[in-house]
Formats: structure tokens, sequence, C-alpha cells
């Protein structure tokens, strides 16, 4: 009846009128000149906040300040966006299963690149995550490069029997907010406050959130890919 | 005139771009698409501006863009679905009745 | 005993306990349900030992410092009166949908539905909680996803084309909210409210922010004229989750406005509470005249979250020479505006599972075969006029007594003007409730839960009227100026 096409060209139907573009050319325009004087007088120079964080560097349990600020000064954030990553897949999951699937054999290209790419994705991954402690790195970074590998796999066709995976795919999609949310408890009850590790263990503990954090990124950005609930999983 | 103050510019001008095509395409793709541009003006804004500081770079802007860039990829992530899910629905990708 | 309900971090509770009922309720669908109905009646619990806790142990302010680390460095989370006043609308609202969801959704829409309320739940506690700008989007954001989610659970166009129109409104807004918070950064080195009231001065920068911020909140708070993405996205979900979208998502950006208003944004004010106060007397009349219009009953409920709205801005011009009272009759009137109007979307989802639509022409002698969705509607009907007794009445005539008092004329107008024609549209529905329809429909039976707690919400709405003076003393809003403690 209807077409395939989820997209289609710009026709007719999609064609904007002339006094739209002119009133919001001249409405955007207003804003933008606005927005650049207001950046403009902005003082030249502020440190912000740097000497706050260095002077509590040492504190933290690792050496890069972003990752400092975001699993340990400003970690509230880091539990909450976690979360919103999740409800993001639960959102997903709740508008419709995903499309039926035939597995096909991937072109000769996309084996060979998968072949190849896949393992060392999952490498760089550790490693973003590794480093993540004194240089430019982390759960986020290692997470989205974990979450890339896992798109290639989709892309060359595979899908993993869900009958088997049901439960341990839920478990890995929810490990990284989990572990915020029990370390959040966890602290809550020894220390008397939310999300406060004692000095000597807080490197440690960093990385152990990152890791889940990882794989819960790297798992979701794959699920969300596959644009719906897999199928075979069966809401008990 | 800066770098910082240069790039966070440029931020200005991705947020404006962005907001023209949200008002004015009709397509659902181009509006996502175009909310995606507004987001990186504003993360762009808030990094650059982060190099005015005399010592080391402010960490806490980097932070938060990172926050961020997670909750706009999330937000994409359901509003394709949502873009697809209506299309397939209606037969067309854009709003009804408009 | 006494120690523990005292020194119990019951506002920790109220943000880690909905997060770990959902996670838990997805990993192990079956429980899902009952994870949720004990969370929502321990939220309920949890307010009551917060609001204890701040009246009684914490001198006005709950504070808490995550991490350790304090503003402006970490985040702090903060409960004055005015959270605890948000906090409980939640709680008071969210058991009732709870307890309605029970035998609402079918299994399939259920297992869907309940990981994600409680998401939702777990964002608002959050959001009325922190007293970090930046913290504020990332809630905000988590709430708006929950938000639009929940409403095109509901499936089929309409619903999915009224969720799309919410996200693209909401993400809309929140870039704008971004915007503005990254405008106070890098103006005065801190996100935390508390330290930002401290250094605001009139710069450009910050009339900037004020006005970016302020759009992108009155558009997620659906004000006259950024209300249009509202009634689609109200309508075509399902009922309990229009509730909470009436009752409590967009009062949240309400809140932060006003939050940022009072404690960031009031050395600038005076042509913006202007501003505010015009948009709001013009979506008080825009919205009940579209309400009565409307031929679809949730179309009218929704129009009329519209108007209501609108009268919560009218405390912004009326503040500045009156605070306390102007601020309290917004409390009121929200609260009551809540409760009430949770209860109508209820019984527009009864009656919807009744008769199978919910055309007002063709409701059919519903008084007499369901008399208890009808006395919800009757009782709800009555604070959303502001008749006394009831909520909305208490809330009303604060407003009145404070526009009369400034001579405001314009605005008692507005008041009383808004009043009539909420009576107008309200009666209309009765009206066809009480008669007999042209056309015949098969009834379905509508279950005892699902009546009792539209009715029992609707009661609450019309039980604030006697309880004024308690609740006031209770939800304190003359103690959001005082901010105890910036951090080091």
């Amino acid at each position: 009846m209807m077409h395939n096409k989820p997209l289609d060209n710009i026709s007719d139907d999609y064609r904007p009128a002339a006094m739209v573009y002119l009133l919001s050319a001249l409405a955007v325009m207003t804003v933008a000149a606005l927005l650049a004087y207001v950046v403009l007088s902005l003082p030249p120079v502020a440190p912000g906040l740097t000497g706050h964080v260095a002077a509590q560097m040492g504190q933290s349990g690792v050496s890069n300040p972003v990752t400092a600020v975001l699993l340990n000064f400003r970690g509230y954030d880091t539990l909450l966006e976690m979360v919103v990553l999740l409800v993001a897949l639960l959102g997903v999951w709740a508008l419709g299963d995903v499309a039926r699937h035939h597995e096909t054999a991937p072109g000769p290209v996309l084996d060979t690149l998968a072949r190849v790419l896949t393992p060392l994705l999952i490498l760089v991954a550790a490693y973003l995550l590794w480093v993540g402690a004194h240089a430019p790195g982390g759960a986020f970074q290692a997470g989205s490069v974990l979450g890339a590998a896992g798109v290639l796999l989709l892309l060359t066709g595979w899908r993993p029997r869900i009958a088997l995976i049901d439960l341990p795919l839920r478990l890995i999609l929810i490990i990284g907010p989990a572990a915020f949310v029990a370390m959040a408890a966890i602290t809550l009850l020894i220390e008397g406050q939310l999300l406060t590790y004692p000095v000597m263990q807080a490197g440690t503990l960093i990385l152990i959130l990152e890791t889940m954090a990882m794989l819960s990124i790297g798992v979701t950005l794959a699920a969300l890919f596959l644009g719906g609930q897999p199928r075979d999983i069966q809401n008990k | 005139m800066s770098t910082a103050f240069a790039f966070a510019l440029v931020g200005v001008g991705l947020f404006a771009l962005g907001l023209f095509a949200l008002m004015v395409y009709v397509h659902l793709l181009r509006k996502i698409i175009a909310i995606n541009v507004m987001g990186s003006g504003v993360f762009m804004i808030l990094v650059a501006l982060a190099k005015r500081s005399a010592e080391a770079t402010d960490p806490i802007p980097h932070a938060m863009v990172i926050t961020g860039i997670v909750v706009a990829v999330s937000a994409t992530a359901l509003a394709l679905t949502l873009m697809l899910k209506l299309t397939a629905a209606s037969g067309r990708a854009r709003f009804t009745d408009d | 005993m006494q120690d523990a309900v005292t020194q119990f971090p019951w506002a920790i509770v109220l943000i880690l306990l909905p997060l770990a009922a959902s996670m838990i309720g997805f990993l192990l669908p079956r429980l899902a349900m009952t994870l949720g109905l004990i969370t929502a009646v321990s939220l309920v619990l949890a307010v009551t030992g917060l609001g204890w806790q701040i009246h009684y142990i914490y001198d006005g302010a709950f504070q808490h410092a995550v991490g350790g680390w304090g503003a402006p460095l970490g985040i702090d989370l903060y409960a004055d009166g005015l959270s605890l006043l948000m906090l409980t609308t939640t709680s008071l609202v969210g058991l009732g949908v709870s307890v309605y969801s029970v035998l609402y959704f079918e299994r399939q829409q259920a297992l869907r539905f309940w990981p994600i309320w409680l998401l939702l739940l777990a964002a608002l506690n959050a959001l009325f909680l922190s007293a970090d700008i930046f913290n504020l989007y990332v809630t905000l954001e988590l709430l708006g996803l929950a938000a639009v989610t929940l409403t095109a659970l509901q499936g089929g166009k309409a619903a999915l084309d009224g969720a799309m129109r919410y996200l693209l409104a909401t993400l809309l807004g929140s870039l704008f909210y971004l915007l503005g918070v990254a405008l106070l950064y890098h103006s005065y080195g801190t996100v935390d409210i508390a330290l930002l009231s401290e250094r605001v001065e009139a710069t450009p920068a910050i009339w900037a922010a004020l006005g970016l911020m302020g759009a992108g909140l009155l558009l997620k708070t659906a004000l006259f004229p950024l209300h249009f993405w509202l009634p689609p996205a109200h309508a075509s979900a399902s009922a309990p989750v229009s509730a909470v979208l009436s009752a409590l998502v967009i009062k949240a950006a309400f809140y932060i406005l006003l939050r940022l208003w009072l404690v960031i944004f009031s050395p600038l004010g005076e042509g913006a509470a202007s501003l505010l106060g015009l948009l709001g007397a013009a979506a008080v009349l825009w919205g009940s005249l579209q309400a009565l219009r409307q031929t679809r009953l949730k179309l009218l409920i929704a129009y009329s979250t519209v108007a209501q709205i609108g009268y919560l801005f009218l405390a912004f011009p009326l503040a500045g020479a009156a605070a306390v009272s102007a601020w309290s009759a917004a409390a009121y009137l929200l609260l009551s505006h809540a409760l009430a109007k949770s209860a109508m979307f209820l019984v527009a989802g009864n009656l919807l599972h009744f008769g199978g639509h919910d055309r007002i022409a063709d409701l059919d002698r519903v008084v007499q075969r369901l008399p208890l969705t009808a006395g919800a509607f009757a009782l709800a009907g009555v604070s959303i006029m502001g008749l006394p007794p009831s909520g909305g009445f208490i809330g009303k005539w604060m407003l009145l007594e404070t526009a009369l008092q400034q001579g405001r004329w314009d605005l008692v107008a507005v008041i009383l003007l808004g009043g009539l024609l909420a009576a107008a549209y309200v009666f209309k529905v009765l009206g066809h409730a009480l008669t007999e329809a042209d056309v015949m429909h098969e009834p379905r039976t509508v279950p005892k839960i699902m009546e009792w707690s539209a009715l029992l919400l609707a009661f609450a709405a019309v039980l604030l009227g006697f309880l004024a003076v308690p609740l006031l003393a209770w939800f304190d809003v003359s103690e959001v100026f005082v901010i105890s403690g910036a951090g080091p």
C-alpha cells in the first residue's frame, strides 16, 4: 500500500514556505549577533576552576584532571548521565521490536575489515580505559570505541542468539549505572556522604567504575544501533 | 582576538545555523540533525572559552561537554527511532497536520 | 528508633531508591510492578521523613556536598521549603498514578512502563534536590527522555506524533538552557546556585543567560505562546502518563525557573516580571477558551493545563511588593493543580476504558453508571475552578488578595474571568456526563482500583482547602530567599 522508502527526497511535501525562510533568517541573525556580542563581552582571561581542581588533584586518585572531574569531583553527573543512556535504550526498546533479520554473508571488504578491526578496536578500548587515569581517555572514550566494534559486527549481519543471552545482556546494559548507584549507596553507608571515595582506594575504585561503565556504554551503543528490542527477548 | 574567542564565535554560528535549520526545514531527519548541530555549537562555546585561563586549561567544561555528548547521543538515538516509527505509521517523515 | 528517623538520609533515598528499583525491574521484569509499587509508597514515607528533618533538625534547609568536595568544585544537594513542596507533590501524584497503573496497562506495555516510570520519578527527585545548574541540565534531559518515551508507549500515529513534537521541543529548550549555563559558568567560574547568587551582577552575559534559560524553561513549562507541543502530547498519551506530564513534568521546569529567578536573577527582574505576568494572563484566557471549544475530553483537560500554568506566572509581577504571599499562592496553586489535574486525566482514562472513546458529547450517563469516577471529576473540577473548599480556591484567593492590595485590577479581572471559563468547561463535561447520549455504547467495567485512585487524588485536592495554615508552614516558601552556607 505505501512505499517502503522511509526517507523521501525533498518533494513538495517537505518544502518550507518562503515566508518561514525569511522570518527565520531574520530572527536567527539577530540571535546570532546578540550572542556574538555577549560572548565577546566576556573577560579575556579567566581561570575558571583550574585552581580548585589543581588543589584537590592529589586527593582524587588519578592524575588526568578531566577524569578526576568526571569520576570523582562531579561523579554524580556521570551517574545521572549513565542513567540517561539507559533510559534512551529503554525508550528504543519500548518503541518496538527490531525488524526481522535474515543472516546474510557480508561482502569481502566488510568481512576482512570486521575480522581485522574488531579485535583491534577491543584492544584500543582497553588501552583507552587504562590510560584514562593519567592522559586523555577513560570510560566514555573506551565505551565509544567498544560500541563501534559492536556496530561493525552488527553491520556484517551477525546477530547473537538472543534466547541465550537475554539475562546477561540486560545485566551488562545496567552494570555501568548499577555500579555507580551501588557505589553511591555504599559510600553513603560507610562515609555518610554520597560518592566519597577513601583517598587511598580512590584510584582503584575509579578504575572499577570506569570498567563497568565502559562495558555498559559499549553494549548500549551497539544495542541502540539495532533500533528496537531484539526479537525473542520475551519479557517474562 | 584570541583563539578562544574565535572558536567561541564559531560555536555561536553553529548554534544559529542549527536553530535556523530547525525552524525552517520540514523533514524530521533534518530537524534532528539541526538539533545536533545546535548542541555542537553549545559544546564548542563551552570548550573554547575554557582556553581563556592563563594556567592549565580548565577541565570542568571539558567534563561537562563529555556528559553533554553522551546525553546528545542518547537523545538522538531515541529521536531517530521515534522518527522511523512515526514514518512507518504515517507514511511520511514529517509532523502531521502541520 | 528516634535516631533512625532523624539521621537517615531520606533525601538520598528519594534519588537512589527509584534508580535501583528501575534497574532491578529491568533485569527481572517479573518484579517490575511490585518494585514500582513499593517504591511509590516508600517515596511518600521518605518525603515525610525529609520534611521532618528540614523542620526539626536542619533549621530550614538540608544540604549535602556530594563526594565531600562542596561547591564550586563538586555538586551540592539542597532542599528547602520549595523543594519539599515539589517533592511532596511528586510523591503523592506518583503514588496515585502507580496504583492506577497496576490494572491500566496490559501485560506487554506494563513491563515496559514500570522501569521507565521509576526513572522518571528518580529524575524528578534528583531535579528538585539539586543546587547545581549543570546537574539540573542532566536531570532535565533524563526527565525529558523518560517523559517522551512514556508518551510514545501508547503506540499509534497520534501518540508517536505527539511524542516527536514533545521530544524536539524539550531538546530545543534544553539546549537554550545549556547555553545559558555556559554563559553563567564562563562569567563567574561556578555552576553552583548559591555561589552564583553571590557573584551575579548585571552584565550583558547575565541578561543573555536570563533570556536563554528563561526561553528554554518557558518552552518546557509550556507557557503561552510556547505551549504548542503540549496538547498533542498530553492528549495522545495514555491516561496515567498524561496525568504525570501535566501534574509533574511541566512543573519541574517551572520550579527551576522559579529557583533561578529568586536566587540568581532577582536583581535584574522588573521588566521580565511584567512580561511573564502578561504571558501568564494570555495563557489563562487563551487556554480556557480553547478548552471550551474541544470535543474530546483529553484535549479539553490538556488545554486546561495550559490555562492553569498561566496562573502560576501571575505571581511574578505581584511578587515584587509582596513576595511571600505571591509565592505562597503560586505554591498552593501548583500543588492543588497537580492533584486535581492528575485526577482529571485518570478520570479520562476510566471513561476511555469504559466506553472506548473520550468524546464529550457522547458521554453517556456516566454519573449514574460510574459514580466514583464522576465524583472524582466533580471534585477535581471544584479545585480547578477555584471554588471553596479546595486547594485551588485557597491559591486563587491568595493571588486575588495580593493583586487587590497592589491595585492590579487587570490581574484581578484575568483571575476572575479564568475562573468563570473554567466553570464553563467543567460544567460542559459534567452536563454531558449526566445526560443520555444519542449513541449508546457497550460499556466495559472499570476496575475499582482505577476509580478509587482518581477519586482519592481529587479528594486530596479538595482536602488542601482545609489544611492551608499547617501546609503553608510546612512548605515554608519564605525560606527560599535564604540559602544557608555556600561551599569553600
